[in-house]
């Protein structure tokens, strides 16, 4: 049985203007211990799919399709195990650690709430979970006595190892980051990410890292997905999508990060022209083909499932032969 | 989704000139603040509202004549008649036509609401933008000197500039403005602040451009919408004060206006009398006014402010 | 530091107060150039006399001097003497002064008890018909004179239905004490009392419903959920705190506004605070008690400010500190 199992899920929506569909129809399978990375531009639903995971999203948001987590459908459950389950059984590290941490909160209590809120299922009393916070603080590279810090006190980089030793308190058997690095710079990012991996191996976790950059996912997942506009357009072992996109967005966003040092790539820069798609207003057909290279008369109007392109790979585009 | 600034569209005339588009874009923004005003129901029942009754003030000397005001001409008539064909609002103490005080007193309530906020903001902003553009002495000092008039109680100073100066309609309209300014003051200073840090007034700095250069071109462009919607927040705290002052008994005694009027029917024994008609229409007339002001004051807040706006969409 | 925060702003507001004795001097001088002038009138003095009583009220010598004698005066708990009554200004500030504190504390503690939770409510669930409810209430109650409200109140309840008095502090001519009396001034007060809290109530709602607007969309409000929190816990533990620092500054800088805040209503009711006193003063004019007010009403301010500024300093961390 598969650690998150998602079924064709569809996610909309409901604002002033009419309905959004953000997701639309996502399969999406994480086995334990598996690293996923989820990678796309903003707007293409991958944030809010980590949402959806944990039954965060808007109230009146329309929710349809199958989340389940460790075989349980979490849109069917009821309130007092959704809440059991939330960080025990999945965790997220949010993006911007700045707006995530209560402002006028220590930090040690806000990572020992965590700790109290399972305190049952971890069998911990309050003497044992302020120890607990130590520990986690030191296992993520901070002293423990920062837990007496408030958030403002910390820079981006202590912030962001703070969150993921929040994530970490329920020993949750999935960690889902939410664009983790994204506010960082390059050197501290690197030191999250060696951290990430650190833990996951460490611990067995199960990892779904969502980034629109695709070059960090290249050495931190073994399978890749990418979204555009509300679906999955392409996914495989990241090593083989890398070097071998076969969806023109898979390839732009594989090329756009150029790798350092190797002169193909500094001659070569290439972005993507145009913006991604307005959700509450989808081209027809593809609709990726305002912005394709290789688009062809179809593509405007016939939309494309995904296609088999190998084992374990799949893309959505025409120019994939469909077999059998 | 779309936003405040709009291309021309390929169906407007093309015009190739710098200055065009800028006007253009200005027409856009226009049409589109239009449009959500329209669209907002609440918003355009306060502007009709306001309307109307800046309208009746206009008129008013073509719908009640002058002379329903004055006591020696009302002599003849019954006091503290009730509201009937002849007198629509009844009569007071002294037989004058309360309908006639109600819709004259609205021209000189709106009159001195809009004329001193002419004023506060006026000041507020010159002070606030002042003090935010050249920092240093010059902003230390005039947030001082902000500082010490907010915290000076508002009505008692308010009360004594009124009772040094002689009561008059233009005396009345200072005091209010000389004494509220501070408040848009501190407004338009943290906007310009804000602007100020933006990285392209430092570019055109870098540029050469010249400081009244900066000012009107980056500054005042960022700051305008501010203080429009300021404005017309400021209106109705500028209206009521002036109700409250001549309640009190400061305004000029030749004018009649809402405020005067509760301070005659009160003083005249009109609650006791329960003569509802002759204090009612003219509360009821600030109220309406009010309201209709802040209703549309908070909507355009909301429409020029895109701060404000995403609170009223959907998603975060 | 924290040492030096407070040091800065006590310093601050010290600075503001002597500004405000500056201006006050000069305001009613400004005003009055000879107060003894408006003291004299239609009687006969002889120039000895004027004299002695120019000095008596320290009139004498350049403005400066005066300016100095007035400031040591005023350190000294010396306001001066009325005009009118010629009682100290300090004793008939003293006798004014309980009637208005408690009826505009009574006003500002129960508009904002009701203010701030019929906020929290409506601005948890935003949209709600509670909401549209409490919003629109709010706004009419701001956009209503305070004083006409009075006279609506005092014309239905008083006049018409008789249930309580047209005005003034306690029955005239009561002899009662204790308790009784206490109950009697209680009943007196209902009307203003109401009046006021009414009027002070949709401004506490309106701030605080946009303050749990704010933070409501704040991140760390998902992560809370998402750490399984309940609801109301999240509103509680999270929301709460951090919304109620706006309404904290708002009531306390209304609480400068105690002593000033009433003279329309206090006249409309007839109640014998410092109101009253203030229009009597202007009525005179009787300057030694218009400074003195005008004195006390800002210094409640500066008082007030400076109590705001210290307590954001010590319950938002990231005030005050490095």
């Amino acid at each position: 049985m598969s650690l998150l199992e998602l079924r064709n899920l569809r996610v909309t929506y409901r604002s002033e203007r009419g309905d959004v569909p953000a997701v639309r129809g996502v399969d999406l399978t994480i086995e334990r211990g598996q690293t996923v990375g989820l990678a796309g531009e903003s707007g293409c639903g991958k944030s809010t799919i980590a949402g959806a995971v944990l039954r965060l999203l808007p109230k009146d948001t329309l929710v349809e399709g199958s989340v389940l987590l460790d075989g349980e459908d979490v849109y069917a459950m009821k309130p007092g195990q959704l809440r059991a389950v939330r960080w025990s059984g999945a965790a997220i590290v949010f993006q911007g650690a700045l707006h995530s941490l209560n402002p006028v909160r220590r930090i040690g209590g806000q990572i020992e709430e965590a700790l109290l809120l399972h305190a049952v299922d971890l069998g911990l009393d309050r003497g044992q979970a302020r120890r607990r916070v130590g520990e986690l603080l030191e296992r993520v590279g901070l002293r423990a006595d920062r837990a007496r810090s408030y958030p403002h006190q910390l820079s981006g980089g202590q912030r962001q190892r703070v969150l993921i030793a929040m994530a970490l308190a329920c020993e949750p058997d999935l960690l889902i980051a939410d664009e983790p690095t994204t506010a960082l710079d390059v050197m501290v990012q690197a030191q999250v990410l060696a951290l990430l991996a650190e833990l996951q191996l460490d611990r067995g976790l199960a990892l779904l890292f969502i980034t629109h950059d695709l070059s960090v996912l290249n050495s931190t997942c073994e399978r890749l997905v990418v979204m555009y506009a509300g679906r999955v357009v392409e996914e495989g072992p990241s090593r083989e999508l890398f070097a071998d996109p076969r969806h023109p967005y898979g390839r732009a966003l594989a090329q756009a990060f150029p790798t350092i040092g190797d002169p193909a790539s500094r001659m070569h820069p290439s972005g993507l022209p145009g913006d991604p798609p307005d959700p509450a207003a989808l081209p027809p057909g593809c609709p990726f083909h305002p912005r394709c290279d290789v688009a062809v008369d179809e593509c405007s109007t016939v939309d494309v499932s995904l296609r088999d392109v190998s084992a374990g790979r799949r893309a959505a585009c025409v120019h994939v032969e469909v077999t059998t | 989704m779309s936003d405040t600034v709009l291309e021309p569209t390929p169906a407007d005339p093309v015009e190739y000139s710098p200055r065009a588009a800028v006007r253009a874009r200005r027409r856009a923004s226009v049409v589109e603040l239009a449009r959500h005003v329209r669209a907002d129901r609440i918003a355009l029942a306060g502007l009709i509202v306001l309307v109307a009754f800046i309208v009746m003030a206009v008129v008013a000397p073509l719908i009640s004549p002058r002379a329903g005001l004055s006591a020696v001409d009302s002599i003849g008539n019954p006091a503290w008649a009730r509201p009937s064909w002849d007198f629509p609002m009844g009569t007071d103490h002294l037989g004058r036509s309360v309908a006639a005080q109600f819709v004259w007193g609205a021209r000189v309530s709106l009159f001195v609401g809009f004329a001193a906020t002419i004023l506060t903001v006026g000041i507020g902003s010159l002070v606030g933008i002042v003090s935010g553009f050249f920092g240093g002495w010059t902003d230390s000092v005039l947030m001082r000197l902000t500082d010490w008039f907010l915290v000076i109680p508002f009505l008692p100073l308010a009360i004594v500039l009124a009772t040094i100066l002689d009561r008059s309609l233009w005396n009345i309209v200072f005091v209010i403005g000389v004494t509220s300014w501070p408040s848009t003051a501190r407004l338009v200073r943290a906007q310009v602040l804000t602007v100020k840090q933006r990285l392209y007034v430092d570019r055109a700095r870098a540029l050469g451009a010249g400081r009244t250069h900066i000012v009107r071109r980056h500054i005042l462009p960022n700051v305008a919408p501010l203080i429009l919607a300021n404005v017309t927040l400021a209106v109705p705290i500028s209206i009521l004060t002036e109700t409250t002052l001549a309640f009190l008994g400061l305004a000029d005694p030749n004018q009649t206006s809402w405020g005067k009027t509760l301070e005659e029917a009160f003083g005249a024994g009109a609650i006791s009398r329960n003569a509802w008609w002759y204090y009612l229409p003219a509360g009821l007339g600030i109220v309406a006014v009010v309201l209709a002001f802040t209703l549309f004051g908070r909507a355009l807040e909301e429409i020029l402010d895109p701060r404000l706006r995403r609170r009223s969409g959907g998603r975060r | 530091m924290r040492a030096r925060f407070v040091i800065a702003k006590v310093a601050g507001s010290l600075a503001t107060l002597a500004f405000v004795l500056v201006v006050n001097f000069f305001l009613f001088r400004v005003v009055n150039d000879d107060p003894t002038a408006s003291m004299f009138r239609g009687r006969n003095m002889s120039a000895e006399q004027i004299q002695q009583r120019r000095e008596q009220f320290d009139l004498t010598g350049s403005r400066l001097e005066q300016f100095i004698a007035y400031v040591g005066q005023t350190l000294r708990g010396n306001l001066g003497d009325s005009f009118l009554s010629n009682r100290p200004v300090t004793t008939e500030i003293r006798e004014a002064i309980w009637p208005t504190v408690a009826l505009v504390g009574t006003s500002t503690v129960f508009a904002m008890v009701i203010g701030v939770t019929l906020g929290i409510y409506a601005g948890w669930r935003r949209r709600s018909k509670f909401d549209v409810a409490s919003t629109s209430f709010s706004m009419f109650t701001y956009s209503v004179p305070d004083f006409w409200l009075g006279m609506l109140l005092l014309a239905f309840f008083a006049v018409n239905l008789g249930w309580f008095p047209t005005g003034g502090f306690e029955d005239a001519g009561s002899t009662a004490r204790g308790i009784a009396a206490l109950l009697d001034q209680a009943h007196h007060m209902v009307l203003p009392a109401l009046t006021l809290t009414l009027a002070y109530i949709g401004e506490y709602m309106i701030v605080m419903r946009s303050s749990i607007l704010d933070t409501v969309g704040e991140d760390y409000l998902q992560l809370a959920r998402a750490k399984g929190l309940r609801d109301a816990d999240v509103r509680r533990r999270h929301a709460l705190p951090n919304a109620l620092l706006p309404v904290v500054s708002l009531t306390a800088l209304n609480f400068g506004f105690i002593l000033s805040g009433a003279i329309a209503v206090e006249s409309i009711f007839s109640w014998p605070g410092l109101g009253q006193a203030t229009l009597e003063a202007i009525r005179g004019p009787d300057f030694p008690m218009l400074q003195g007010l005008f004195l006390l009403f800002s210094a409640s301010l500066i008082v007030a400010n400076l109590a705001v500024d210290l307590m954001y300093g010590f319950l938002d961390p990231r005030v005050g500190s490095r």
